[in-house]
């Protein structure tokens, strides 16, 4: 048993750290405010090699482990969610399916460029009748000669509008046991594709969140992820990594707003002395300290696994569930530790409240995530 | 073009002081390059990638400064050399500057270059001590570099003036702030600097004697400054504040 991150993880937490505070902070509130995309900030991520971190070099990626794409989603999400979820969204959602089960020529081409950062990663799933009950879908692909005619729509696809193709998911064939689902990779730009930017969202106001329109998109049988019929199966799996993304994630949220509510407990002057004398307010950021502790912990064990090639799917579910409920309480607690403060934008308190609710809903409901583990522990 | 970097790991500037046994304690704290080093550091790669050559990064220190050397390497510098300081007892800047010398007479170079400082002690002494024992030149606090062939021209900074300086290798520079601007490692330089070759070296393969390397200086006590105290804010009309300012100055602080 080791505890201590290895070199490369240590030296990434630091180059992490170090560019979220010098590159990520400082416009992040402006962001959050005019709801502009990051994109700078990932063609700065892109120069640096970035983008495809958990990915070979031969892909254009830098060969690092899951643990260190965790580190490196925390970190981000540390300072600004926003460009978190859509780095995690990118590599676990975007790259990832390519990499799991793109044919080598479908590698060369698709997943070249998202790790060389030249263009975004996106994957599209989530239709407004099917969430993780994928036997909802209802987005049709049918063959017709050499090629698939697509139609249907999906909701609330992260990056779509910065993406220049992205794998999604359609019916191929209606079997009496349910839809047969198959996933394909879609350029944007195909004729009959829409990607449309118009949700008002509670929080992580930068990120990309999009609808996608497709009315007869054509697209030859080559662009098939896989097999036909392989794409829930696909999409379990994806989720299984996207899931580490997201725990990483809230424990970034819950990091920056813990650190936020500790530094102003120090300062604020009440009674005549600082707050963090109070044992109410000493209590509230305890449980903060150690719920973050242990899910970090958790989220590292899944990507351990993860890199052991083991199964993760259960610890997974755990440290995305366990993550995002604390992320939940420890941004409430540090709006609460700042007062009247806490509820105006100027103190990043209120940002991160907003923007942590997405971690108990994306990839899996936190209801999912406790199906997925009753399932797992054999009830 | 072989340069060489001369580095130390310090305490991260973020870093609280605590005091242990009178010893400044290092227990969980994170550690860095000495900024200023870091700029030494983006200044070698810089003249390298222009010049061509190697760069070469070595530090004094324990185990754990190895991690510096690495993350030089993660930015670009191509070998490393670590001396082991355990041996080392009472060791200060003179210590210091002997165990490189003796690492760098083995060496082939054309520049040395280096921090003006280390954050942490602060004594700007090493490298000007070390171009000393080399017996060739040095310009310190340098914010500008430029080579051409043998020749060298350096911006120095001399408390906010600069001074123009012609000079010629080999030579010893050490860096200010403003000389640039220092990159990020890149995510595959830092997972290709482990298979960079690192030398580790103690005093035996250097032939010092530990004796000799006794440091000249001797520590009396290690405290923490004085915890600030509120300020005051003066009231009342200008004439009675002015009254009030200097008459505190002269009988509490005692500065005038």
């Amino acid at each position: 048993m080791d505890f201590d991150l290895t070199e490369e993880q240590r030296m990434i937490r630091k180059l992490l750290r170090d560019f979220a505070e010098g590159e990520v902070a400082p416009g992040a509130d402006e962001r959050d405010r005019t709801k502009v995309f990051p994109r700078d900030v990932f063609k700065k991520m892109a120069d640096l090699n970035m983008m495809g971190l958990p990915f070979p070099e031969e892909y254009g990626g830098a060969g690092a482990d899951s643990i260190s794409f965790a580190i490196a989603v925390e970190e981000l999400s540390r300072v600004c969610a926003s460009t978190g979820i859509s780095y995690s969204a990118h590599v676990s959602l975007g790259c990832a399916p390519l990499y799991l089960f793109g044919t080598e020529e479908q590698k060369k081409e698709y997943l070249v460029p998202l790790c060389r950062g030249e263009t975004m990663g996106a994957f599209g799933l989530t239709e407004p009748g099917a969430g993780s009950d994928a036997g909802g879908t209802r987005t049709t692909a049918v063959k017709e000669g050499d090629e698939w005619v697509i139609n249907g729509s999906k909701c609330f696809i992260t990056n779509a509008s910065y993406s220049d193709f992205l794998a999604l998911t359609a019916v191929t064939s209606k079997e009496p046991e349910g839809p047969e689902i198959t996933a394909f990779i879609v350029p944007t730009d195909t004729e009959g594709f829409q990607v449309i930017d118009n949700y008002i969202k509670l929080g992580l106001h930068s990120s990309n969140t999009t609808e996608l329109v497709l009315e007869d998109v054509r697209i030859p049988h080559q662009n098939i992820l896989g097999e036909v019929g392989h794409g829930f199966k696909q999409f379990l799996v994806t989720l299984d990594g996207g899931r580490i993304g997201i725990g990483a994630m809230a424990v970034g949220i819950a990091q920056g707003a813990y650190e936020a509510a500790l530094q102003y407990a120090r300062e604020r002057t009440q009674f005549g002395q600082s707050i963090s004398k109070f044992q109410v307010i000493q209590h509230k950021l305890a449980d903060m300290a150690m719920n973050i502790e242990l899910a970090r912990n958790m989220v590292y064990k899944a990507a351990w696994l993860k890199d052991c090639g083991r199964r993760f799917t259960k610890e997974a579910s755990i440290c995305k569930l366990f993550a995002s409920e604390m992320a939940m309480r420890v941004c409430d607690q540090a709006v609460q530790i700042h007062g009247g403060y806490g509820y105006m934008h100027d103190y990043r308190v209120e940002r991160f409240f907003r923007d942590v609710k997405l971690t108990e809903i994306g990839e899996g409901t936190s209801e999912i995530q406790r199906m997925v583990i009753a399932r797992e522990i054999g009830c | 073009m072989d340069i060489l970097v001369c580095l130390k790991q310090t305490f991260d500037t973020e870093e609280r002081i605590v005091i242990e046994d009178g010893q400044i304690s290092d227990d969980g704290v994170e550690f860095v390059i000495n900024p200023y080093d870091e700029y030494a550091v983006e200044e070698a790669i810089r003249l390298r990638d222009e010049h061509g050559g190697e760069v070469t990064v070595i530090t004094v220190g324990p185990d754990r400064a190895e991690q510096a050397l690495r993350t030089a390497m993660a930015m670009g510098a191509d070998k490393g050399i670590i001396v082991d300081d355990e041996d080392l007892e009472n060791a200060d800047e003179y210590s210091i500057a002997r165990v490189l010398a003796a690492v760098i007479k083995d060496l082939d170079f054309d520049i040395i270059l280096g921090g003006y400082m280390a954050i942490d002690d602060g004594s700007a002494q090493v490298g000007p001590r070390l171009a000393e024992l080399l017996e060739i030149p040095h310009i310190s606090t340098i914010t500008k570099l430029t080579i051409d062939g043998e020749s060298v021209e350096a911006e120095k900074d001399v408390e906010g003036d600069v001074e123009y300086i012609q000079s010629k290798l080999p030579i010893l520079v050490t860096a200010q702030q403003g000389l640039n601007d220092p990159r990020y490692p890149s995510l595959p330089g830092i997972m290709k600097a482990k298979k960079k070759p690192l030398e580790q070296l103690d005093l035996d393969d250097l032939d010092l004697d530990e004796e000799d390397l006794e440091g000249k200086t001797e520590t009396l006590e290690v405290f923490l400054p004085p915890e600030k105290e509120a300020g005051k804010i003066l009231e009342g009309e200008l004439d009675e504040q002015v009254k009030e300012l200097v008459q505190r100055l002269q009988s509490e602080a005692k500065v005038i």
